[in-house]
């Protein structure tokens, strides 16, 4: 196949097959003004693109399509206030490592710099929140930028990227090419993210992981973007550590395993948490230290050494001094670690004495469950209930989206996650309003799946438009609304730190939206449920129906907290327990 | 005055691409980061520019910054310059007031430092010093005393000390 007539096609039809050529089946997005030419090839492309109700919902959904697909989602919307919409998405996706590509219309190039009509400077208002973004200049450079974006959200730390796209740059036509990935290498030379680990860090963290007495395997959502779950199985059950797995790790490793402690952090349970306190070597996987995580710096795991692996060199040091910092793919590295144990252990090595560790831990687990009170006959709801309801009638593989407050603290504590790519939520940034377009974008990728939104009064009132989206594009998720008709989770800081003056914070909503009429307006089949009995049976009934969204709205117990809390900037050692257990603080302090 | 203990001078090698400034000097503002002093011109390779950047430590540990500004797509190489083993440079020059009584005094400053004249009116005198950023703050002070009008400096520009034997061409 001789190429010698260059194949002449417009920048937008350049666009739409760049993106095919990415293998993007799936995308999100809005048109508008800047962005038409592209909508106008997008007709004759196999992908499938879902007509949102607002671009934050198109972001959004692309990051739940990439949260269980390890793909990256991808968003196009228009110019100005359509770019400014997804300002949101893309931090969110920025903080919690998802890959994801956005693609933005611009004012044509003349006219930038103007103030023209829906003009804005969307790579200057982006740039603090993408791990790359470019404005194109000249359809010509349509493919590389493209394939430069992939390239940049895909590898290393994963990221969101945006490639920003002038008008006249879509509607003028070009020579089609399609970048080697020796050339798209060539055009980055200041970006090659290290895999490999170096090889004496990762001696020293066998040595280091032989000579504990009290490890901890701190596992963060890295193991995720790694696809690492197995290997981090693998050496979990070699050297038979305890495993606590963050609210971005959730699924990483199964909950129902006997080494797994769960979530540690402000809302981790208490074992979690005083098991990192206590540690004398914490083996960080793909996990940044939030503060959500340490508590008080100062006071947070003081007796443990560290082995970080990360493939971000700037996270190493970044808030504790690692002992053996790895930068690396933490599949790769763990693998090395393992071999490296293996070899050891070949050689005669034996392991320290860790039973005296396990047998600590295993009686703070009796001592210290997750636990919550069951509410009075005729009284609200409580929402861990709910949840555990929700999970016992899950079929196998359902995928959980969660917004942000206090439902989402019972998703993570009283869901059982025993498979990766499970549990999609906002983590770093905590945006309100993620469950439903996540779940959206989630059910769009895995449409065999079961997926449940958990969602709060407040988080549903900011993105249920995107429920008319689900009707209309086939896309039946399901939404677990706990209607506690407050900002229950500020309602808590309010209760506990402000002397219970609740300031702004009851939305009033037991009546007003009606949510069962609103879900039902929107195609969606709507559920309202006020008595324990009645919950099981309505998840039953939300089970059976495939045909179209549902949304159960449980009304919850407004007075209900989250426990156990570290209260921001205190230390782990000092977290609050459920009101049942503080009888035994104490307990958590005692070695044995 | 350039010459704080805190400072620590960064050579930043970038492709040079549009916002490319604005990418480093957004990641300093949006991490806390102080820059002391910036200088950006092209570099010797085609495509290429070379920041020099001062970096005030009092903000945040050098290796967190580094790191940081090495996650930025457009950076390909960064120098930490230790200004023990590197040959600093800046350009200053000044407005200064050279009345009949003083003009002498002033001509005589930049005769010792080696600077130049290279404006003059009645009143007033532009002088201009290229030199090791310290040798430039010394100037500013003793020309300070007759009252500088306007001042600009560069910021510095920097690079790695030669071996031995290249070096001793160098005079600092
Ligand atoms: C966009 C956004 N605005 C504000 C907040 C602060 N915030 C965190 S949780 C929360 C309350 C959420 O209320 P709701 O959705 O009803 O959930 P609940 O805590 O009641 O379960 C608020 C306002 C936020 N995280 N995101
Ligand atoms: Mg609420």
């Amino acid at each position: 196949m001789a190429e010698t007539r260059p194949d002449r096609i417009t920048g937008a039809q350049a666009l739409i097959r760049a993106l095919e050529h990415e293998h993007v089946e799936l995308m999100f997005g809005y048109p508008g003004g800047c962005i038409l030419p592209a909508y106008d090839p997008l007709l004759d492309s196999e992908i499938r693109h879902v007509l949102v109700r607002h671009e934050q919902g198109a972001g959004h959904a692309a990051e739940g399509y990439a949260h269980v697909t390890g793909k990256p989602g991808v968003a196009m919307v228009t110019s100005g206030p359509a770019a400014t919409n997804l300002v949101t998405p893309l931090m969110d996706a920025y903080m919690d490592s998802i890959p994801m590509v956005a693609i933005t219309g611009q004012v044509p190039t003349a006219a930038i710099g103007s103030d023209a009509f829906q003009e804005c400077d969307t790579v200057g208002i982006t740039r603090s929140c993408t791990k790359h973004n470019e404005l194109v200049m000249s359809p010509a450079d349509i493919p590389m930028a493209i394939r430069q974006a992939f390239h940049i959200a895909t590898t290393g730390r994963p990221g969101p990227t945006l490639v920003d796209i002038p008008k006249d740059c879509l509607i003028a036509e070009m020579d089609w090419y399609w970048p080697t990935d020796q050339e798209v290498l060539d055009s980055l030379p200041g970006y090659r993210p290290n895999i490999k680990g170096h090889p004496r860090m990762i001696k020293e963290a066998a040595k280091l992981i032989l000579a504990s007495e009290r490890p901890v395997v701190y596992a963060g959502g890295g193991i995720l973007k790694a696809r690492a779950a197995e290997a981090l199985r693998d050496l979990v059950e070699l050297i038979d550590a305890p495993v606590v797995t963050t609210l971005m790790a959730r699924g990483a490793f199964p909950d129902d395993h006997p080494n797994c402690l769960g979530m540690p952090g402000m809302h981790g349970n208490a074992t979690a948490v005083t098991s990192m306190q206590k540690s004398d070597l914490l083996i960080a996987l793909g996990a940044r230290f939030d503060d959500r995580i340490t508590g008080k710096v100062d006071a947070f795991a003081p007796t443990a050494k560290v082995i970080h692996v990360d493939i971000d060199p700037a996270e190493q040091g970044k808030v504790r001094k690692p002992d053996v910092p790895i930068v690396g793919d933490a599949d790769y590295v763990i693998r090395e670690i393992i071999r490296e144990i293996r070899a050891r252990q070949a050689e005669g090595a034996t392991q320290a004495d860790t039973s005296a560790w396990k047998s600590t831990i295993s009686g703070w687990r009796e001592q210290f469950p997750l636990t919550y009170e069951m509410s009075e006959p005729g009284a609200a709801l409580k929402p861990q209930y709910c949840i555990q309801q929700l999970h016992a009638h899950a079929p196998e593989g359902t995928i959980v989206a969660s917004g942000v407050g206090q439902h989402q603290m019972y998703a993570s504590q009283f869901w059982r996650f025993n498979e990766p790519y499970t549990w999609v939520n906002s983590g770093g940034l905590g945006t309100m309003g993620f469950a439903i377009p996540a779940a959206i974008g989630a059910k769009a990728a895995r449409p065999d799946r079961t997926v449940w939104a958990v969602d709060g009064d407040g988080c549903f009132q900011m993105t249920a438009q995107e429920l008319v989206t689900a009707t209309l594009e086939k896309l039946p998720i399901k939404v677990a609304l706990l209607n506690n008709s407050y900002l229950g989770m500020v309602r808590q800081w309010q209760e506990m730190f402000y002397d219970e003056r609740y300031s702004e914070v009851f939305l009033d909503s037991s009546n007003t939206p009606d949510f069962v009429m609103w879900a039902e307006s929107m195609g969606c089949a709507g559920f309202r449920v006020e008595s324990p009995e009645e919950v099981a049976p309505t998840i039953e009934k939300a089970n059976a129906i495939n045909d179209r969204p549902v949304v159960i709205e449980f009304r919850t117990d407004a007075a209900e907290g989250v426990f156990p809390m570290v209260p921001a900037g205190a230390s782990n050692d000092d977290l609050i327990l459920h009101p049942s257990q503080q009888d035994r603080a104490a307990a958590l302090q005692e070695e044995r | 005055m350039s010459g704080s203990m805190n400072h620590h001078i960064l050579s930043v090698l970038v492709q040079n691409r549009p916002g490319v400034l604005a990418r480093v000097a957004g990641l300093f503002a949006r991490r806390g980061y102080n820059i002391f002093s910036l200088a950006v011109a092209p570099a010797e390779q085609e495509g290429r520019s070379r920041i020099t950047i001062v970096v005030d430590l009092d903000s945040a540990p050098l290796e967190q910054i580094t790191k940081q500004l090495f996650k930025l797509i457009d950076v390909i190489k960064i120098s930490e310059l230790d200004p023990r083993r590197s040959v600093e440079r800046e350009l200053l020059i000044a407005t200064v007031r050279a009345g009949t009584e003083a003009r002498g005094a002033v001509l005589e400053l930049v005769t010792i430092f080696e600077g130049k004249i290279i404006a003059v009116a009645d009143e007033v005198l532009t002088v201009s010093l290229e030199g090791h950023p310290d040798k430039l703050d010394d100037f500013e002070d003793l020309l300070d005393s007759y009252g500088i009008v306007e001042l600009q400096r560069t910021g510095r520009v920097a690079l790695p000390k030669l071996d031995r034997g290249a070096r001793l061409r160098a005079v600092n």
